[in-house]
């Protein structure tokens, strides 16, 4: 019984510490725009650029879901990184080591990380919607799986490997070279599932895509918290 | 008082293959003190980081104590107190959004926040307690990592270079507390400085 109710009450500080985690660097982010100003003006310039481009031409839904993606993927190496790089170049990295568990420390990272990663395929799909007449969604059940399965499998490999090129130098280089071959599946995965809402195909035929995703977001996520002690300890 | 042991089992440290310090071994129990001296570069803030686990040791083992029974790596960090110069806390924040948020992250907020107030006056930070920390003068932050440090009432307090940037009223408060820290629990003091480093009963010489 005494066993149940301390572990009880280690979950309990275990999602209050992890909850305040997240709420500081919600707050954090807000005041200092280190992350969002960085991806919602990568959005905003590929977005324009990729318009710019295609001017009236008329691209299949193929191209559009790949460049779709692209634009998400690009996006997200241009600011995922921060939640760990950040508190590296500002020494307060030693403060979280001393006060929160790594458990508490990836949980919270993987979330914030997970709601930005939404935030910014919700703004892509939003200028999509709105600039290409092409990206004209019919199977939107296929394409709100895709995206939130997608987005929350790009968090949880790019949370990992912030946190493991946060102690390396040359990390923006480092950061998107680490992260394309880990993303490969997925982005294949989600470029074909967007592809088939944009065409209207029914969810029985992206069942075996989201599968994939989910199996991916799985295996991300515990490996990746089986490997944080090692990574976040010096 | 706390009956809280820290016990070194031959630490080594190693980084790129050079060895900074090896087969160090001691161990100092509450209330006591123990002081980490050596020349610049002999590794008296890896030590300290060490002890203070937020750096693993190349070999041995660093061992805590409370009431004759090992204290696993989470459990610890409950005990522990770190002040030194390469911890910054974040200067977006207030001094108070600082304390009660990183209290909170120890989901130990309800234990200790009526601690803050005491110790923001006693640094004296209460009347800068709502201003960002980026607008703190060095010293100032050097007294707020002391309030961050003390906030959760540590078994262990670890001071790497306790007095850089200091003033002499803020060195009057890092005496006060150094004299109640090893009055009842457990002080270590990494310094360069021997009158700091006499402020212990015991040293280790790297």
């Amino acid at each position: 019984m005494f066993e149940a109710v301390f572990a009880n009450l280690t979950m309990m500080s275990f999602s209050t510490a992890t909850y305040a985690l997240i709420e500081k660097d919600v707050r954090s982010e807000l005041r200092t725009r280190y992350a969002l100003n960085a991806l919602l003006m990568f959005v905003v310039t590929a977005v324009s650029t990729i318009l710019f481009a295609l001017r009236s031409d008329n691209p299949s839904v193929e191209l559009l879901s790949g460049m779709y993606w692209v634009v998400i993927f690009f996006t997200a190496m241009s600011g995922l990184s921060r939640i760990f790089v950040s508190e590296e170049e500002r020494g307060t990295v030693l403060v979280l080591q001393l006060i929160a568990s790594p458990s508490v420390v990836y949980f919270g990272k993987l979330l914030f990380n997970s709601a930005l990663t939404l935030v910014l395929t919700t703004a892509v799909t939003v200028l999509y919607m709105l600039f290409f007449p092409g990206f004209l969604i019919k199977s939107y059940d296929i394409l709100f799986c895709t995206v939130l399965f997608g987005s929350l499998g790009f968090a949880a490999s790019a949370t990992i490997i912030a946190a493991i090129i946060a102690k390396a130098g040359a990390r923006g280089t480092l950061y998107p070279v680490l992260s394309f071959p880990i993303l490969i599946p997925l982005l294949m995965t989600v470029m074909t599932a967007t592809a088939r809402a944009l065409a209207g195909e029914p969810l029985s035929n992206a069942i075996g895509e989201l599968q994939v995703l989910v199996g991916y977001l799985l295996v991300m996520v515990a490996g990746s918290f089986l490997l944080f002690d090692y990574v976040w300890k010096d | 008082m706390n009956d809280i042991l820290v016990r070194a089992e031959n630490i080594s440290r190693t980084f790129n293959r050079r060895t900074i310090f090896s087969e160090i071994s001691f161990s100092v129990s509450a209330p006591g003190s123990i002081s980490i001296t050596g020349k610049n570069g002999a590794g008296k803030s890896t030590l300290a980081k060490i002890i203070a686990g937020v750096l693993s040791a190349s070999k041995g083992e660093i061992i805590y104590e409370l009431d004759g029974k090992k204290i696993d790596d989470e459990r610890r960090k409950a005990h522990i107190g770190f002040v030194s110069p390469y911890l910054n806390l974040y200067d977006e924040f207030s001094a108070m959004e600082n304390l009660f948020l990183l209290l909170r992250i120890r989901a130990s907020r309800n234990q200790f926040s009526g601690k803050i107030e005491p110790l923001l006056r006693r640094f004296n930070l209460w009347e800068r307690r709502e201003d960002a920390v980026r607008a703190y003068s060095t010293g100032m932050k050097q007294r707020l990592k002391y309030v961050f440090a003390l906030a959760h009432s540590p078994s262990v307090l670890i001071l790497d270079e306790p007095t850089t940037n200091l003033d002499n009223d803020g060195i009057k408060v890092v005496k006060e507390v150094v004299r109640e820290q090893k009055r009842t629990s457990l002080l270590i003091v990494a310094t360069n400085d021997s009158a700091e480093a006499a402020w212990c009963e015991k040293s280790i010489q790297l």
